[in-house]
């Protein structure tokens, strides 16, 4: 599946990491990890900008962190006006993994909190795009 | 303190909301108060530089138009870009071109029309000024990051609500006094309260950040321009010296930013550059502009320049050490929140409120008898810092 499918409104059609979208669609979240270091990144990367690598290997990102930080948007960009109130944060999973994405709709803004035990899961919008979400643990 | 490269002339264009007329002639409003400023004429400049964030306007490579209307072919120009502190990135490639012997007098100019598109699309902008590839698609802007720093300060160190408008209390008081601030008119308490109905600063915009945390859109254009140091002694009767330069950059992506609760790492970084190379600490400095695109940005910016401790920031505002009389002075032009962020103007604004305070020449924004000042202007969410150390 191409990479213009992933999130609510993709601005990249080609990547040589848009097997990730193919994972979302399997209901896994991965990250990249150099073949030849070991390092791990995630948003997924095709090359190793620690020890310039191009062989890199999925895997699957943990299911549950904290969530570090989060901020609801009132208003939206250009693209997204049919979403607001939408809430973002960071997700901490220790070892150097974060992960930014939307909160699921079911957690409500006031009841999200710094710190909070959460997990992510993949999601399909109604128009096909495929995401990933931040979840109660 | 090496006396190598210094300020010669500074300009600024009015910042307004829908300037009438072209970006060339928007760039031309500040040239040419800086070219009277410094006394010189066109062909006393040997290359400049041109500076804006891209996408505001339709015109592709700025530069070779804007340095064709100015009058300043045939001579070399090219164009810089670090979206909000483009122009202090331009300022720092115009300082290493005459450092180096290339060229003897450069012209640094930034401009930036942000009436051309509407307020949505310049969220969309900002937002692909991040990471287009993994985060835009979830639908951010630039509120929405710097709010999750606000939420994280507010988790860890106790910041609260009061505290972001006290920092906008301050740039409200010198909005109204600076001639040149799109936002001139005075902010009170009332205006951030939820329970009246006409406070027009309440309202969220990305929680926890409000109306009133955010800074004002406007078109500007500003011009620095430098020199060395025999034109100076030729030509200059007052100089403001370039006495520390420092620049650096951060991870696009938030999953890669270390701790929430500690800023923007470029304020760090850059700052301590810059201090380095000035041989001055924080305590050295008498005057400030940082990089007040939201409140927050404001408070993570004393703790980056070390003026205040991790978490102590917020403390520098609430006793009014930041206000014109206090220990150091941040902002009293009305920084970005009042006086606006024409964001490829912004950086050389800064520069040049610096220097009009260290040449005592500031008007009502004026600081007691300042020495050192110092620009702190951040591109994108900390994705680019610039930290210059300026002195008489």
């Amino acid at each position: 599946m191409g990479f213009e499918k992933f999130g609510r409104k993709s601005f990249t059609g080609i990547t040589k990491t848009a097997k990730f979208v193919d994972f979302l669609v399997e209901g896994k979240v991965e990250g990249t990890v150099c073949k030849k270091c070991g390092a791990k990144f995630f948003p997924p990367r095709a090359d190793c900008s620690v020890c310039l690598s191009k062989e890199m290997d999925w895997f699957e990102m943990p299911k549950n962190g904290k969530l570090e930080t989060f901020t609801t948007a009132m208003y939206a960009p250009f693209g997204f006006e049919a979403d607001p109130p939408y809430t973002m944060g960071v997700v901490d999973f220790g070892g150097g993994l974060k992960l930014f994405a939307r909160l699921a709709k079911d957690i409500k803004p006031e009841d999200a909190s710094v710190g909070m035990a959460v997990a992510i899961r993949t999601m399909k919008y109604d128009d096909g795009q495929m995401s990933f979400e931040i979840v109660k643990a | 303190m090496a006396k190598d490269v210094a300020v010669i002339g500074v300009g600024q264009s009015s910042f307004v909301r829908g300037y009438e007329g072209s970006i060339r002639e928007l760039a031309f409003e500040s040239f040419r108060e800086a070219m009277q400023d410094a006394g010189i004429t066109q062909k006393d400049v040997d290359a400049s530089v041109f500076c804006s964030a891209p996408e505001y306007d339709k015109q592709r490579s700025p530069a070779g138009v804007m340095a064709e209307y100015l009058g300043l072919i045939p001579q070399p120009t090219f164009y810089i870009e670090t979206v909000c502190s483009s122009s202090s990135s331009g300022v720092k490639v115009a300082y290493s071109m005459i450092k180096s012997g290339l060229h003897d007098i450069v012209v640094v100019l930034g401009f930036q029309k942000m009436s051309e598109i509407t307020s949505a699309e310049s969220q969309e902008r900002m937002g692909r000024g991040a990471d287009i590839q993994w985060e835009a698609p979830f639908g951010t802007m630039m509120p929405a990051y710097y709010a999750l720093y606000a939420r994280a300060y507010m988790a860890n160190h106790g910041l609260t609500h009061d505290d972001l408008m006290a920092v906008r209390l301050k740039s409200a008081t010198y909005g109204v006094i600076n001639e040149r601030a799109v936002y001139r008119k005075g902010v009170k308490p009332e205006d951030f309260d939820p329970k009246n109905p006409d406070a027009k600063l309440a309202g969220p915009v990305a929680w926890p950040l409000r109306v009133g945390d955010c800074c004002a859109n406007a078109d500007g254009s500003s011009c620095i321009i430098l020199a060395n140091a025999k034109k100076v002694k030729a030509i200059s009767k007052k100089p403001i010296w370039i006495l520390g330069i420092g620049a650096a950059s951060e991870a696009v992506n938030m999953a890669a930013r270390p701790d929430f609760a500690k800023g923007l790492s470029v304020g760090y970084g850059a700052a301590n550059q810059a201090y380095k190379m000035a041989k001055i600490t924080a305590k050295d400095v008498d005057v400030a502009e940082v990089h007040d695109c939201f409140t927050i940005a404001e408070i993570m910016a004393y703790e980056g320049l070390g003026f205040a401790k991790v978490g102590e920031g917020k403390e520098l505002i609430k006793a009014k050490e930041t206000y014109k009389e206090g220990r150091i002075p941040v902002n009293v032009d009305g920084g970005l929140l009042s006086k606006g962020h024409p964001i490829g103007a912004t950086g050389g604004s800064q520069i040049r409120t610096i220097v009009l305070q260290l040449r005592r020449e500031a008007g009502p924004m004026q600081v007691k008898d300042p020495e050192i000042g110092l620009v702190h202007n951040v591109g994108g969410v900390g994705l680019y810092g610039n930290v210059t150390i300026f002195g008489r």
